[in-house]
């Protein structure tokens, strides 16, 4: 049905390229989310797929056809855009039926395809109505409805709630989720947003500049990133990074402070890595590392704090209530499951896990 | 991102600030004294013209067009004496055979241009870009002598298609111009949507461009239909010594000269001339809806 292969694609612009051989498998009705900085190639790869940027080199494969060289209209796609893109001049129903009028759908099926998409997205009141005397959301709706009428084999979303508040995308975020696990189609979706990518994806794929860093479910990118730049990019707070040696069983920071490490390191010992510690790794103990308080920030469900430890500014976050304040000192442990570690000369995860 | 004004900034949401202190109510008071100014001084000319359209021959012998206020001796006399004796009708025809085609043909080939020269991808496209700003500054007397001659030799002097080559020649790059201006505006992704719903090159432009450029299309409209409707000089020239009945800028101006009848013809006439392009402008008002791009984009 509506899975996809993407073998090697490559784009460039010019002398520059973009996209250095990018490949991924997407099962029928998964929801893979593309995440990475801005320019890291995640919106070409979309518009790729899409039909609307070129294929350098490389194949992509919809539902078993090679889509290459076909038109956007052929391959059995539809594409939620960050800025909507309605017709100003149409209204929502209109909008919403222009792709099934073009296709030849008769009048009548067409009204009833276009009323079934816009009961499922609350949007029967606004059928009259033009895009302008519409909210952000109706709007934004209103671009699902369309991509939703149409029943194609996979979606597409590019950055669809950049534009919205916070309280909206979080709205928005559960309502596109609950759809896809109406509708079960095929889904990519691009953000550079993290908490949407760990939030929404069955699949995530993180990019940066033009190749592919890590493809995982969202938790296996959290437990196991593979490298610093995934490690960095996916957690919030994010990852601490302390650079220093292996030496045995223990990792030791630059200024000389020793972190214990559990499992069996000895065969990396003695090389220059980076440890990566999650805050939410650091537990209040009643002995181990100490650690001077610098700020304290209560959220009410947890507290982040930060740390000078090893020479560095950390960050921490506690589910338990601190009392200490700015100056004082606090004693930490870790817990093993949120311990990386990653080779400093090529940031890549090495060792077993701790 | 895009051209359309931001919905948020209206007059409409400024009002109320502007309400709170009586200092800046003042300059509002003051744009109203200048613009009612202005209506007074263009509108006055035009009660003149149509006043002493309607007065006896006798009266505008003897007194001012106000007078006719203080002592209303009214008929409808000099209307008839135009259509009768000075072919108004005729010429009125013959304005609007020229003025029609030429208003339609300027606009749709402006859209048909902007459109390509913004959209497409073509061989010489900044080049013609070029020559359409060449054109824009060529002022259409040097080309009369040239023009003439060539007109001559194949036959078009003394035919309205003529005059409509002409003008509507020297009406489209400022159209182009205009509209490519406008075309640009509209939002990428429009384009990017429509051509994803299946929409054809062909049936976007006219399911998504025309739709959206009715507004520009019509200030265009109106020029062009203005600029050709008060031609003298294109007409005088191009149109001289054949058998159809001169254009009313041209008859007005001949019988300007001949007095026999008196004024009062003449000012019937004028005022026919000038009522005309004003129920064409007072008709399209509705499509100057300001905005119309809104709610493509963003929020």
């Amino acid at each position: 049905m509506g899975a996809m292969t993407i073998r090697e694609a490559r784009k460039n612009y010019g002398a520059v390229e973009v996209l250095h051989g990018v490949s991924l498998d997407i099962e029928d009705g998964e929801f893979v989310i593309l995440v990475g900085p801005s320019g890291c190639g995640k919106s070409t790869l979309l518009r790729m797929i899409a039909g609307l940027e070129s294929i350098a080199s490389g194949e992509i494969t919809i539902a078993g056809r090679t889509v290459n060289g076909l038109a956007p209209k052929d391959r059995d796609i539809a594409m939620v855009f960050q800025n909507y893109a309605l017709y100003p001049h149409m209204t929502v129903e209109e909008n919403m039926g222009f792709s099934l009028k073009l296709a030849g759908v008769p009048v009548a099926e067409r009204k009833e395809r276009v009323a079934a998409a816009a009961e499922m997205l609350g949007l029967e009141p606004y059928l009259g109505r033009h895009p302008r005397q519409l909210s952000g959301g109706q709007r934004q709706r209103v671009a699902m409805g369309r991509a939703i009428v149409r029943n194609p084999q996979v979606y597409l979303f590019d950055e669809p709630l950049s534009n919205l508040d916070a309280k909206l995308r979080v709205q928005m975020r559960s309502e596109i989720k609950l759809n896809h696990q109406r509708l079960r189609t095929t889904t990519v979706y691009v953000t550079h947003d993290q908490i949407e990518a760990m939030t929404m994806a069955d699949r995530i794929v993180v990019m940066r500049d033009g190749t592919i860093e890590q493809i995982g479910t969202p938790l296996e990118l959290y437990d196991r990133p593979a490298n610093l730049f995934v490690a960095g990019f996916i957690g919030s707070p994010a990852m601490n990074q302390l650079p220093g040696r292996l030496e045995g069983g223990t990792f030791v920071a630059e200024d000389g402070t020793c972190i214990p490490l559990p499992g069996d390191v000895s065969g990396v010992s003695g090389r220059d890595v980076v440890l990566g510690i999650r805050p939410e790794g650091f537990l209040p103990a009643m002995e181990g590392l100490t650690a001077e308080v610098v700020t304290v920030e209560p959220t009410g469900s947890e507290t982040q704090v930060m740390l000078r430890l090893a020479g560095q500014v950390l960050t921490a976050a506690f589910r338990e209530r601190v009392t200490q304040r700015p100056g004082d000192a606090i004693t930490l442990g870790i817990e093993h499951a949120h311990l990386h570690l990653f080779d400093a000369a090529t940031g890549e995860r090495i060792g077993p896990d701790l | 991102m895009t051209g359309a004004p931001d919905p948020a900034i209206t007059p409409r949401t400024l009002a109320p600030r502007a309400r709170k202190g009586r200092r800046i109510r003042l300059p509002g008071a003051l744009v109203h004294v200048v613009v009612i100014l202005f209506i007074v001084g263009w509108f006055v000319p035009i009660l003149a013209l149509f006043v002493s359209s309607i007065r006896t021959q006798a009266d505008t012998a003897s007194s001012g067009w106000w007078m006719a206020l203080v002592r209303p001796d009214l008929s409808l006399q000099n209307y008839a004496l135009a259509f009768d004796q000075m072919n108004i009708a005729g010429s009125l025809g013959t304005s609007l055979a020229i003025a029609i085609p030429t208003t339609v043909l300027t606009v749709l080939l402006s859209v048909i241009g902007a459109y390509a020269l913004v959209r497409m991808q073509f061989a010489g496209r900044t080049a013609l870009s070029l020559l359409l700003v060449a054109l824009l500054v060529t002022p259409p007397q040097i080309t009369l002598v040239p023009l003439l001659r060539l007109y001559n030799q194949v036959g078009l002097s003394g035919s309205i298609p003529g005059i409509w080559l002409y003008q509507v020649g020297f009406t489209l790059p400022f159209g182009v111009f205009l509209l490519r201006g406008f075309i640009a505006s509209i939002p990428k992704d429009l384009y990017e949507s429509a051509n994803l719903d299946g929409a054809s090159e062909l049936r976007t432009f006219w399911s998504i461009v025309l739709p959206l450029s009715r507004p520009i299309m019509a200030s265009l409209g109106i020029m062009a239909f203005l600029w050709s409707w008060n031609d003298l000089l294109i007409p005088l020239l191009f149109l001289g010594g054949s058998g159809v009945s001169p254009p009313i800028t041209v008859n007005l101006a001949g019988l300007v000269a001949q007095t026999t009848q008196g004024q009062g013809p003449l000012m019937a006439a004028t005022f026919l001339s000038v009522i005309v392009p004003l129920v064409l402008i007072v008709s399209l008002q509705r499509y100057f809806v300001r905005g119309i791009l809104g709610g493509a984009v963003k929020g």
